[in-house]
């Protein structure tokens, strides 16, 4: 594709870019001197992903849980990360939010290696997190519970009234009915709860918000609202992580789907061309059942 | 609270949930909230204003001199000492830890105060301070060996307990007392110091400041919700608040200058409740202790720095441990070795617990100490006039304690069942 030269960017397919880049040649010496100009080249790169887990382990005194994990969200992408009960999804997802800082391997942020120890430092990172136990205060309300660690102020006070205000417009987006945003969270459904949980994630400004099964106690239409709000992300530029054992729900709003069996990487699927059972074979692990095997066996035999 | 819940118009369909919590208007959808919030467990301050008026009647029915203005301002005066401990025992307890040590660092606040301003002949102002950081470094070790170690709290403080009351006992050496003079902070912290002289226009002050207070703060929230369309309290429920706490106020004003005044170590203790529920309501610091109380794993992910927030609250227990010692010591002029009484870490912990601040954690006022040593103090006054022995205060205020510790766990049980813990 040609660039655009009225919006002056340059429209290209896949999550690729045309930059500036000083040559590799001039980087090395030669541009170190003050007064020779950088000479700088046009040319096409694949931005680098805003989240990527480079062989990351994690080990749970005896129990090796994750290993050598790989994964790469990029900006304006929903990646699904499915696999069966226990295979580690939910420790990925909080060694990026810094609740298990990783024992091996590399957490790269837009390209640089970052280290992420504590919830903090993936918060001001910009990461978002729904956590599976959806990690709610039940005795404050929900208004509380949505600005919780980064309260509004107004001359030094909480701005209760600006939070309460915010808080019902954003839960109102996602269709949900609350008694009242000033009753304890524990008083509501589990769904309500979850909801709360997701609309917290939106608050601040997250670069990539990940998900641990959003969707396990809504309803038709909560679903249907929350399905669209990962779309909205998507729009907006924001990396997304989803993880969900509804492969519909997934297969519905995922660009990749990345498969995790026994704490491994088990293949990454573009949703588009690849079948459910394809990726259902690769939860499961069926591709490394009795048959396969014998197939391989009776392969090399005819080599 | 929960009247026009119709406030921002939803983007979304949104027919009205016949099950909302919508309040009807003015007065009887007051009554109905209330009764909603009974039955649901929130019992807040309620039974304690019950049992203190069950107490009063039949005080008063057994010795007409009860009810006397004489016995109002001993009771005001005497509760603040143990009050004071008890406010930084509401902040732990609403984290769902306890401080033992608060009565040992009490004796040893003042018996530090002593040492220096008596024995040393030290600055009064310069050892009041050296008694009140000691207070606050020893709260903060306290909590740091809980905080960054994980011995539980029960057991650093249980330490701290016996151990500053030994390092108290050190201090004041063999005489054992060292007696005060009546000036500085003592002086004020004294029985014989009253707002402005007491003058009677002193207890109307205070009072009419209290209810304006609360009348324009109630009023500019009310308009500042109304302007953001989210739900408001009801005129009727400002005005019926504002009358209630007037007729407190201005009660306890009336009855307090029938006698000599108020107590200025009254108006220190009324002072330090006001600032301690604003930092607990209206900061966020205040937030986080609340939320650290109600789920700490959640206030971790949420980026709260729990060691932080416990090592702060144990340091204000500490603090308000040492400045209830030296209010404690002016009311008996001296330091002397009965200053770490264990009673009285039994009756700050029970003051607490009375007035409505859940064992459990991230439920509770800083008010409960008020209420909680109003009971408390009017039992001990009670008994004092019955002639009866120590013993049987001990009884009764341990009876009560038991009740204040059933009805916490009872409503935190209704609050359960009713999907509000
Ligand atoms: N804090 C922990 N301590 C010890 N082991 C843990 C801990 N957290 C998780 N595990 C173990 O790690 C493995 C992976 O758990 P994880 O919660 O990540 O699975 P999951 O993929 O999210 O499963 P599910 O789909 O059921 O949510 C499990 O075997 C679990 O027992
Ligand atoms: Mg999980």
């Amino acid at each position: 594709m040609l660039p655009d030269p009225v919006r002056g960017g340059f429209g290209v397919p896949g999550p690729g870019k045309f930059v500036f880049r000083i040559p590799v040649c001039a980087r090395d010496g030669a541009a170190t001197h003050p007064r020779h100009r950088v000479v700088k080249e046009l040319v096409y790169v694949t931005s680098a992903p805003v989240l990527a887990l480079r062989g990351v382990s994690k080990r749970f005194g005896a129990v090796q849980v994750l290993t050598d994990v790989e994964l790469e969200v990029h900006a304006g992408e929903v990646v699904a990360l499915v696999g069966d009960n226990g295979a580690g999804k939910s420790t990925l997802v909080k060694t990026i939010a810094g609740v298990h800082p990783i024992d091996d391997g590399v957490i790269e942020w837009e390209g640089r290696s970052v280290s992420i120890n504590r919830p903090q430092d993936a918060q001001h990172l910009g990461v978002a997190t729904v956590y599976q136990d959806l990690a709610l205060c039940d005795n404050l309300d929900v208004v509380n519970n949505l600005y919780l660690g980064r309260e509004l102020k107004r001359r030094g006070t909480l701005d209760e009234v600006t939070m309460e205000q915010k808080a019902q417009e954003l839960l109102s987006t996602l269709s949900i009915r609350i008694p009242s945003v000033r009753i304890p969270v524990a008083s509501l459904s589990g769904g309500q709860r979850q909801v709360v949980a997701i609309a917290r994630s939106l608050i601040g400004d997250p670069k990539v918000v990940i998900l641990d099964e959003p969707t396990a106690a809504l309803g038709v239409e909560q679903t249907a609202q929350v399905l669209d709000l990962v779309e909205r992300l998507r729009e907006r530029g924001l990396g997304v992580i989803l993880i969900s054992h509804n492969m519909v729900d997934v297969r519905a709003v995922a660009d990749r789907v990345a498969v995790l069996r026994l704490g491994k990487n088990n293949g990454t699927f573009p949703v588009h061309g690849t079948t459910q059972e394809t990726i259902i074979a690769a939860i499961t692990g069926a591709t490394d059942n009795a048959v396969t095997r014998r197939q391989s066996r009776t392969a090399e035999a005819t080599k | 609270m929960s009247n026009n819940i119709d406030a921002p118009a939803p983007a979304v369909e949104q027919a009205i949930d016949p099950r909302l919590l919508v309040r009807e208007q003015g007065f009887s959808g007051y009554i109905s909230e209330f009764k909603r919030k009974i039955r649901g467990g929130e019992l807040g301050s309620l039974p304690v204003i019950i049992g203190l008026i069950v107490i009063w009647a039949a005080f008063a029915a057994s010795n007409g001199n009860f009810l006397s203005a004489s016995n109002f301002e001993y009771i005001a005066y005497y509760m603040v000492g143990i009050g004071t401990l008890s406010i930084g025992l509401v902040f732990v307890l609403l984290l769902g830890e306890i401080d033992l040590s608060v009565g040992s660092v009490s004796g040893l606040s003042a018996a530090i105060f002593a040492v220096l301003s008596v024995t040393h002949g030290v600055n009064l102002w310069l050892a009041t301070i050296a008694a009140l950081a000691t207070g606050a470094v020893i709260g903060a070790i306290h909590g740091f060996v809980f905080a960054k170690i994980g011995v539980p709290a029960f057991v650093v403080t249980l330490a701290g307990f016996l151990g500053w009351n030994g390092l108290m006992l050190w201090l004041l050496g063999d005489t054992g007392t060292i007696n005060l003079p009546d000036t500085g902070l003592i002086h004020l912290f004294g029985g014989n110091s009253f707002f402005l002289n007491g003058d009677i226009a002193g207890a109307y002050i205070l009072a009419g400041v209290g209810v304006a207070a609360l009348l324009f703060s109630s009023l500019g929230e009310q308009g500042r919700r109304r302007s953001a369309k989210v739900p408001f309290r009801p005129t009727s429920e400002i005005v019926l608040r504002t009358v209630v706490l007037a007729i407190a106020a201005f009660g306890s004003a009336y009855v307090l200058n029938l006698h000599k005044g108020v107590p200025n170590n009254l108006v220190f203790f009324l002072a330090a409740l006001i600032i301690c529920d604003f930092v607990l309501r209206r900061t966020s610091y205040g937030r986080k202790i609340f939320a650290v109380g109600g789920n700490i794993e959640a206030s971790r992910r949420a980026g709260i720095n729990v060691a932080a927030i416990r090592i702060s609250v144990y340091a204000i227990s500490g603090f308000f441990a040492a400045l209830g010692g030296l209010v404690i010591s002016a009311t008996i002029s001296s330091a002397n070795q009965g200053g770490s009484d264990p009673n009285n870490l039994m009756m700050a912990i029970a003051a607490a617990v009375i007035g409505g601040t859940s064992l459990f954690g991230g439920r509770g006022k800083v008010w409960s100490a008020l209420l909680g040593m109003l009971v408390i103090e009017s039992i001990n006054a009670g008994l004092f006039m019955l002639g009866e022995a120590q013993s049987v205060q001990y009884m009764i205020t341990g009876g009560v304690l038991l009740a204040a510790v059933v009805v916490d766990s009872l409503s935190r049980r209704t609050q359960k069942s009713s999907g509000r813990a």
